[in-house]
């Protein structure tokens, strides 16, 4: 490839037009490198010198050796989804080295591993080679762990070239190393040797620098996986049963943690708590609906090939009327699909999981801060509701790190739904049935095994309102549509959309989850270089609430922005729609694997603009 | 409706027992399984099982997977509450059930399609863990309700009704849960009551999980010539290894016997179990004897019946788990929602 490029000498960019917190780092690696301390430092440091940043992991299904990039934005107006354009790239990886330098706009600054000769590739570019085993053999004598500090010379390099604070740098890796003293010691001494080199040795000719703010005050720094077992925490979770899946294992694995922490009795050392790793996604969803059946509050947390696999039991508990909660951390499918990459492929599957006239509650969080708050929702709304709860994460929400406001202390009490103890029963003056709609909400009344209270027997077959066996044809129907009225009910109880109008527009975009970060840069985008205003609608849960079809009457072309490839959301919007609004609706897609960006749906609804509308 | 029986005030000289119940708060619906199914006949002795033993029915979970054997925990037991969950799949919603609430008392209901094939993986599992559950499985080897299919405890050689021979080794339930770590293992036949009978009164009384794996005849597809687990087969081949007694914690030991010929178990509630042996050497307590025993009975074409193997006092899966006392299902809000600060802490870590 290289032989094709110009041989003159390379042109470098101009330093004079600083380009200043604002700009995206892609870090590439070797898997199982160590480098992900490194890069969280990096991305703290930021954080701490007050400018708004996010990271994002893309990383192969493997344990060791295969290539990996980390990428940090930082934007000082606050954007914090992906953005498609690397301007400084750390290359690491002499597998993947030559094909990142090619991606590369003109003008973007390269660190590189010396030896790769990266320089020779591009002309337009802004090349510093480092010799990182050169400089890392000076401050670390072992020579296993050289290929593990030698991430942290590029640390150093990085905040040389880009003026970081080397105050925040050091209590950054301190918070990563602060337990391994002697680790804390070697990596601080590889910093420094990277920042010492290039300061001696290289010559700023980039653009791109960093200035202290203060957008991130009293923000914190958190996963979404993360922020969802806080969820359950608070919850009162009682049962966890899960199965090992990437992107969704971190989920219970955290809130095994703090389970053990915050959740043993603190007279009698005992576990306020069950947490059961299953045999597979079958049994962990059984183990969630017999626990809540009994009277617990109980979750499992997956991802696609388990909701795949947990298909029957989800019927069970929607026709059953059994409560449930099942985390979904999307990853890519079709089958195995990218295991490690994010979509938002699972809306219709889950939506209708199981065979039959199943329809089921979905919520959509959309930032850090509502997988902690719709944990919570779930388990009120499944114990209310008396259905399963499917709370739809991805990838990118669950395993990435991202800035938030702090969580609140949830001020509501927890909701544990209509179930009747012996007297409760009693009151009702013979009128209860296991099935029958006391209230007219469509939702009954259930009693707990071992609660003294009169029992009835669950059953996925036929049965009517006194839960007793029944093929009738009118009990059927009564039943089940029974069970779509319970559904109507839950339109005024899962988290509503937000909304945006905006008058004198005919433009309109409705999204959900993570595609949201995008979104809210694209509309910057769409009036700033544009002009154009583009009306918003966040979808939070399904079944959507009449004020969704509302907001769609009112624009005529609604851009429906969503990550998969078959415009699930769109389908689900037309199912459950107007008739006459499906014309409304457009879809802007975005399905390869790495998190919607907002340059693409930019792109994306001005192109169908202008081809049709414009 | 399977609800509380409204137990009429007890006739005079109706037998109770000692929670002054009489038997009908342990019957169930009316069975709707053939006339002459082994299931019913199991059926009656969990009634009279449960209500020998005093347990109060408001405390029992009665669960089941899909087939013939899984419709009939409707037929006993109406104050419990009950669970006809999805195929092969009653082990899962049996530990959940005992998770959320160890105070219940769980029996499960399967069948061998329900375990040995579609429900294997949890059936294997369930064993593992030891979980305060009785898994009964009404073994026929076949298929009832879609009409007489091979399931995979069909023996080898047996013939379907149809005149198809099985070419395939059965699964032998009682051996797979041996390996697997069950601390309760039995084999009986439908049609001996007293057998059934006592190891029910066992299988209640051990706090671990109980396999029992019952022959129990299908009357319209399995019962002919050449099937092995045909009523007139069974009853043939049926080689018990000893006389099962037991006397439970709240009876006075009065059972005379010889400790040469009849092993002694203290179950850990203390009641006891009394083997008489009939195979001199057999131990119930030895896990190599159990297994040897079964495979050798099956190469002869018997069944061995009666307690194969036991071990009262292994840590359940509740104890493994330290679990607090009280049902989770039941604690209050206070109990499970830590307060503020914590949340305080946790974001400080974050920030």
């Amino acid at each position: 490839m290289s032989s094709t490029l110009p041989a003159s000498e390379p042109q470098q960019a101009q330093a004079s037009a600083s380009v200043t917190n604002d700009f995206s780092i892609q870090i590439a690696t070797v898997n199982g490198s160590g480098s992900q301390t490194a890069n969280l430092v990096l991305l703290r440091t930021l954080f701490q010198m007050g400018i708004p940043v996010s990271g994002k992991n893309m990383f192969p299904s493997n344990i060791a050796g295969l290539p990996t990039w980390y990428t940090i934005r930082a934007n000082r107006r606050g954007y914090i989804s992906r953005k498609k354009e690397i301007d400084l790239l750390v290359a690491m990886n002499p597998e993947t080295a030559r094909d990142d330098v090619m991606g590369l706009e003109p003008g973007c600054a390269v660190v590189y591993d010396a030896p790769l000769r990266l320089d020779t590739l591009r002309s337009d570019l802004v090349f510093y080679a480092v010799p990182f085993d050169k400089i890392v053999a000076e401050v670390c004598t072992d020579a296993k762990l050289r290929r593990l500090v030698k991430n942290m010379v590029y640390d150093g390099v990085l905040a040389e070239l880009l003026s970081m604070d080397a105050g925040e740098m050091q209590q950054a890796l301190a918070r990563q190393l602060g337990k391994k003293p002697k680790a804390l010691a070697l990596n601080q001494a590889a910093l420094e040797a990277g920042r010492t080199w290039a300061s001696e040795h290289l010559t700023k000719a980039d653009p791109f620098r960093v200035e202290r703010m203060d957008k991130t005050t009293g923000q914190i720094l958190i996963e979404g996986n993360t922020a969802a077992a806080m969820g359950c925490l608070f919850a009162g979770v009682t049962v966890v049963a899960w199965y090992p899946i990437t992107p969704s294992s971190s989920l219970p694995e955290t809130l095994i943690r703090y389970l053990r922490k915050y959740r043993m009795d603190p007279e009698t050392g005992k576990a306020t708590f069950a947490v059961v790793q299953a045999e597979d996604e079958i049994a962990s969803l059984g183990m969630v609906i017999g626990a809540s059946w009994a009277g617990a509050r109980a979750m499992t947390s997956t991802s696609g090939p388990g909701i795949s696999l947990m298909s029957e039991f989800a019927g069970l508990a929607y026709y059953a009327e059994v409560p449930a909660v099942v985390f979904d951390v999307q990853r890519v499918g079709p089958s195995t699909g990218l295991p490690t990459r994010t979509a938002q492929g699972d809306i219709l599957f889950a939506a209708f999981n199981s065979h039959g006239d199943t329809k089921n509650v979905v919520l959509l969080p959309g930032s850090v801060e509502e997988c902690y708050e719709m944990s919570m929702a779930s388990f009120d709304l499944a114990e209310r509701l008396q259905t399963v709860v499917f709370v739809l994460s991805d990838l990118d929400l669950g395993m990435n790190t991202w800035m938030s406001k702090p969580f609140d202390y949830p001020e509501k009490p927890i909701d544990r739904g209509k179930v009747l103890d012996a007297e409760g029963v009693k009151a009702l003056g013979g009128t209860w049935g296991r099935y029958r709609d006391l209230d007219g909400d469509g939702i009954p009344y259930r009693t707990l095994p071992g609660s003294g209270a009169p029992a009835y027997f669950t059953r996925g077959s036929g049965h009517n309102d006194m839960a007793l066996y029944t093929e009738r044809p009118d009990d059927y129907t009564k039943n089940v549509d029974r069970l779509a009225r319970k559904f109507e009910t839950a339109k005024s109880l899962v988290p509503q959309p937000v909304v945006e109008d905006v008058a004198g527009t005919q433009i309109a975009i409705i999204a959900y989850g993570t595609t949201h970060f995008a979104v809210e840069e694209s509309r910057d985008q769409l009036r700033e270089e544009h002009g154009v205003e583009v009306a918003y609608l966040r979808l939070r849960a399904y079944p959507f609430p009449a004020t969704v079809h509302e907001f769609i009457r009112r624009y005529d072309r609604v851009y429906v922005v969503e990550q998969n490839r078959d415009g699930q959301m769109l389908g689900l919007l037309r199912i459950e729609g107007e008739p006459a609004s499906a014309v409304r609706l457009r879809s802007v897609l975005h399905y390869n694997g790495l998190p919607i960006d907002a340059r693409s749906i930019t792109d994306g609804i001005l192109a169908q603009e202008k081809a049709g509308n414009a | 409706m399977s609800t509380d029986a409204q137990a009429p005030a007890p006739a005079p000289l109706k037998k109770v027992n000692r929670l002054q119940l009489d038997v009908s708060s342990y019957r169930g619906s009316k069975t709707t399984l053939c006339a002459g199914c082994g299931h019913n006949a199991i059926s009656e002795r969990i009634i009279d099982a449960f209500f020998e033993m005093g347990v109060d029915p408001h405390r029992v979970i009665k669960l089941s997977g899909i087939g013939c054997s899984s419709k009939s925990p409707a037929y006993f037991l109406n104050p419990a509450h009950g669970f006809n969950s999805v195929h092969g799949r009653m082990p899962s919603v049996a530990t959940g059930a005992m998770l959320a609430n160890r105070g219940l008392l769980a029996i499960g209901v399967s069948g061998d399609g329900d375990t040995g094939a579609i429900g294997i993986g949890q059936f294997v599992h369930a064993m593992r863990r030891n979980l305060p559950l009785i898994y009964l499985v009404e073994d026929n080897g076949c298929y009832g309700l879609t009409k007489g299919q091979f399931s995979p405890t069909a023996d080898f050689g047996t013939k379907a009704k149809n005149g198809v021979v099985n070419d395939l080794p059965p699964i032998d339930l009682c051996a797979m849960a041996i390996e697997l770590g069950a601390t309760f293992v039995a084999r009986s036949f439908s049609g001996d009551k007293k057998q059934l009978l006592s190891i029910l009164k066992a299988a209640i009384a051990h706090k671990g999980t109980s396999l029992i794996d019952v022959i129990s005849p299908c009357v319209t597809f399995n019962d002919h010539e050449g099937s092995t687990k045909s009523y007139a087969y069974v009853k043939a081949h049926d080689d018990p290894l000893g006389e099962v007694s037991f006397v439970p914690f709240f009876e006075d030991i009065s059972v005379e016997y010889e400790p040469g010929s009849t092993t002694r178990v203290r179950m850990h509630d203390g009641s006891h179990l009394f083997l008489r042996k009939l195979e001199e050497t057999y131990n119930p307590t030895d896990k190599l004897a159990a297994a040897r025993l079964l495979h050798e009975t099956l190469a002869r074409g018997e069944f061995a019946t009666g307690v194969i193997y036991i071990e009262p006092d292994k840590d359940d899966f509740l104890q493994l788990l330290n679990l607090v006392d009280e049902p989770l299902g039941q604690l209050p809000e206070s109990r499970v929602r830590p307060p503020r600060a914590v949340l305080d802490q946790l974001m400080d870590q974050l920030r």
